[in-house]
């Protein structure tokens, strides 16, 4: 497998994803409306600030904080991490491992080809929140605009190779659902998904500072909220591109070996 | 006749009695899994209540009943009425609802105690830790007159619960594809995870409406624990109950007016 084959190959996976997506739009529609959890957390916070504003927060600050992870969280959700477990479990896994091109390809292209469809989704729910809260819910300046986008795909990316991660750890274990149940939790309590990380104490916000989760989520949002100042933005982006690294060789470490140990269920 | 149903009752729970203790390490994996889910229920309210003494009227203590009786439905929803219909789901799509219309008893009845995962029933134990922990805090215990409200209430969240699921259930007969229904069900569930009076200062009080009348989220986890602190007054009590058989009664019409649609799959 080289990288020419892959560039051959990529556009047609990207065409077919896409077609996916759109044969599969209801579903989509299904799971979109089940992203609960960030208006369900933005009531209860729009209750809190309602006398008066809680740190830096008002009440339209969080409608547009809350607002933005539901858009962010559309737009860098991955799911390969339960295609793996269910494929090893199916043993279908083996059909793609004889394909020319590596099986995580196919799960990225497959990923990224659903972003359009969840971008039609994403669009609106911006909207509402620059009608309900003003320009102060996007970026600024073109530079904004651009952090933003910095941290986007830098989000994904932690999101991506963690599910790659999670996945290929069934290729260890059987089945790796109840790690990531585990993850999922972390996630939700770490990341701003459920409260911006700024309203924790001090000691605990230095330890998710280390953590991968605040760049999965926090930081794309605070980037659309502007809530920091360039150089404070700077610094939590690379720390946020040393997480893409740093998750890139676990999940290729984990996945390289995972697949030498494969041998599939009723293949 | 009940004596009758009594004992299929019986039958479906020691069916699936026997089969959870084939697999009795899942006592512990569940709990453990319960323990730490409980986490993104009171990850929130600590964060709340570090920035504010009382949210909307409750306290600590008191808004730790409300997730106390989330937790404890979610217990319930996950071990007893979800397993079963989820199952009602798979039947509709293979055509083999058949089956379980052929035989001599009542088709809703069959279909609803097909299944139970008495494991997952952990988050009831979780749910009466917690309640233990909220009067602890609260430093009285309950009144005797509030908790037999609240077991009154149990039944009727129960009932309702169910209920709720009938109706998602019998859109499976319209749109095949529902797997992702029983999913967004539980999203919305999610809603119950706080006093229903949080929901006062939004959109001018039209989701304290939706919940309440609608989907009567409140009546499931808020009015119980306002039975246990003694005051709910007995005028909602008396509604909750009254509330709860309507909306049985016409979850069980809609049923016989689905099922007259079903068209088994291969036919």
């Amino acid at each position: 497998m080289s990288l020419r084959t892959v560039a051959r190959a990529l556009p047609t996976m990207l065409r077919v994803g896409f077609a996916e997506a759109v044969a599969y739009r209801a579903e989509m529609l299904v799971w979109v409306l089940s992203t609960t959890m960030p208006l369900v957390n933005m009531v209860l916070w729009m209750a809190v600030a309602k006398t008066a504003p809680v740190g830096n927060y008002g009440r339209e600050d969080f409608v547009g904080y809350f607002l933005a992870t539901f858009a962010v969280r559309q737009l860098t959700s991955a799911w390969a991490a339960w295609l793996i477990n269910w494929e090893v479990k199916q043993g279908t896994l083996s059909m793609r491992l004889l394909r020319p091109i590596s099986p995580l390809w196919a799960y990225a292209s497959e990923n990224v080809a659903g972003i359009p469809m969840r971008l039609v989704v994403a669009a609106p729910v911006v909207v509402t929140s620059v009608v309900l809260v003003g320009a102060k819910a996007i970026p600024q300046t073109a530079l904004g605009w651009g952090l933003f986008l910095v941290a986007l795909v830098g989000g994904w990316a932690i999101t991506f190779m963690a599910n790659i991660a999670l996945g290929a750890l069934s290729l260890f274990m059987d089945s790796s659902q109840k790690m990531m149940e585990v993850w999922m939790v972390l996630f939700f309590v770490c990341s701003g998904y459920m409260f911006p990380v700024e309203l924790l104490p001090g000691g605990l916000r230095a330890v998710i500072d280390w953590l991968p989760f605040r760049y999965q989520m926090g930081l794309p949002v605070e980037m659309m909220t502007g809530a920091h100042d360039l150089p404070t933005a700077l610094g939590l982006l690379a720390r946020q591109w040393a997480w893409v690294v740093a998750m890139f060789v676990i999940a290729m470490g984990l996945w390289r070996h995972g697949v030498k140990r494969f041998a599939a269920f009723g293949g | 006749m009940v004596r009758r149903y009594l004992r299929l009752l019986g039958v479906q729970l020691k069916a699936s009695g026997l089969q959870a203790l084939q697999y009795r390490a899942d006592f512990f994996t569940e709990g453990v899994t319960s323990l730490f889910w409980i986490f993104t229920a009171l990850a929130p309210l600590f964060v709340v209540y570090g920035k504010r003494p009382e949210v909307e009227g409750w306290s600590f203590g008191e808004a730790l009943l409300v997730v106390g009786w989330f937790t404890l439905l979610q217990g319930l929803l996950e071990g007893a009425i979800n397993p079963s219909l989820t199952g009602v789901v798979e039947h509709i799509r293979k055509g083999t609802l058949d089956f379980v219309l052929l035989k001599p008893a009542d088709a809703q009845f069959l279909v609803s105690t097909q299944r139970f995962l008495p494991w997952r029933a952990f988050n009831v134990l979780t749910g009466v830790a917690l309640f233990a922990y909220a009067f602890w805090l609260l430093g009285r215990p309950p009144s005797l007159t509030g908790m037999l409200a609240s077991v009154v209430l149990l039944g009727t969240s129960t009932l309702l619960l169910y209920s709720l699921w009938i109706l998602t259930v019998s859109a499976a007969f319209f749109v095949v594809r529902v797997d992702n229904l029983t999913y967004l069900f539980t999203s919305i569930f999610d809603f119950a995870r706080w006093p229903s009076s949080v929901f006062k200062g939004v959109a001018r009080g039209s989701l304290t409406f939706l919940f309440t009348y609608i989907i009567p989220l409140a009546l499931m986890t808020t009015f119980p624990a306002e039975a246990m602190l003694g005051r709910l007054p007995l005028l909602s009590l008396v509604g909750a109950v009254g509330g709860s058989l309507v909306f049985a009664w016409l979850a069980r019409r809609v049923w016989r007016y689905s099922i007259g649609h079903y068209t088994s799959a291969s036919s």
